[in-house]
C-alpha cells in the first residue's frame, strides 16, 4: 500500500514539474530551485508534512522533500538552540543527501566519461 | 512544384507543421517514471526501517543511496536515456539533483579539476543550494522571532 501511495504522490509532483516545463518554458534548473523553495516554504507554513505523511517516500525524494527536510531542520534546531539553530539545522539535517551528492558525484565524474552524442 | 502562399497563409502552413508539445504523454511519462523511482526510495526506506534505524538515519541513509544511484546510473550514460524519456520523471527526484551534478562535471573534466570538474559540479545543485538554504534559515528565523 505505501508503494501505491509513494508512486502517486511523487508521481504527481513529477507532473506538475513536467507542466511547469511544458507551457512555460522554464528551463529543468529553474524548475529545480522553484520546486527547493516551495518545499521550504510549504513546511515551514506545516503543509508538506502532511503530504509527507500520505506518500512517504513519494513526498521526501522529490526535491521539494529536500525542502522539506531543510525548513524541517531549520524549524528542529530553533528548538534545540535558538536562533544559531536557525543556521545549523537546515543542513544538519540534509547533510548525509549533500554530502553524498559531492562525493559521489565528483567520484563517477572521474570515474566515467560522457557518452558521444548520437 | 511551386505554389505561392500569402505570409499568412505560410505561417498557418508551418504552425501545422510544428510538432504539438505533447503534453499529456508527457505528464504520462513523468508520471510513471516519477513514481516508479519514489518507489525505489520507499523500498529504500522500508529496507533502512527493518534494519532498526531510527527516522532521522533512515531519511539520510535513503538520500545518500538514492544520490550515489542517481550518480552512478549517470555515469553509465543510462539516466540521460531515461530523461530523454521521462522529462521531469527523472528530473524533480532526487537522483536527478545528483544527474545534475555528474553531467556537466563530466562534461567539463578537460578543463582541469578545479574549474572544470569541481565547479561544473554546482553550475545547477549551487543555485538549488543558495535557495534552499537560504530560505530554510528564514524560515528558521521567523519561527524564532515568532513562535519562541
Amino acid at each position: 500500500m505505501d508503494y501505491i501511495r509513494a508512486f502517486i504522490v511523487g508521481g504527481l509532483i513529477c507532473v506538475v514539474g513536467q507542466i511547469l516545463m511544458d507551457k512555460t518554458k522554464l528551463t529543468p534548473a529553474r524548475v529545480l530551485v522553484i520546486f527547493v523553495t516551495s518545499g521550504v516554504i510549504l513546511q515551514g507554513i506545516g503543509i508538506y508534512q502532511k503530504l509527507v505523511d500520505i506518500g512517504g517516500a513519494g513526498a521526501t525524494i522529490p526535491l521539494p522533500g529536500f525542502g522539506y527536510s531543510l525548513a524541517k531542520g531549520a524549524i528542529k534546531g530553533v528548538k534545540e538552540s535558538g536562533i544559531i539553530g536557525a543556521f545549523t539545522g537546515g543542513i544538519t539535517a540534509t547533510a548525509g543527501g549533500v554530502a553524498g551528492a559531492i562525493v559521489f558525484g565528483y567520484m563517477m565524474a572521474i570515474l566515467f566519461n560522457p557518452r558521444s552524442k548520437r | 512544384m511551386k505554389t505561392k502562399m500569402s505570409p499568412n497563409e505560410y505561417e498557418k502552413f508551418i504552425k501545422d507543421k510544428m510538432p504539438k508539445p505533447k503534453l499529456l504523454s508527457n505528464a504520462i511519462k513523468a508520471f510513471i517514471v516519477g513514481g516508479l523511482i519514489c518507489d525505489v526510495g520507499q523500498f529504500i526506506t522500508n529496507w533502512l526501517k527493518g534494519m532498526g534505524l531510527n527516522q532521522e538515519q533512515v531519511s539520510a541513509g535513503t538520500a545518500i543511496i538514492m544520490v550515489f544511484l542517481g550518480a552512478f546510473f549517470t555515469g553509465l550514460g543510462l539516466y540521460d536515456k531515461l530523461g530523454k524519456f521521462a522529462g521531469a520523471g527523472s528530473i524533480v527526484p532526487i537522483t536527478g539533483f545528483s544527474n545534475s551534478i555528474v553531467s556537466p562535471a563530466m562534461e567539463f573534466k578537460r578543463e582541469g579539476f578545479v574549474f572544470g570538474v569541481g565547479a561544473r559540479m554546482f553550475v545547477i545543485a549551487g543555485p538549488v543550494l543558495v535557495y534552499g538554504i537560504s530560505t530554510s534559515v528564514l524560515v528558521g528565523i521567523i519561527y524564532f522571532l515568532f513562535f519562541i
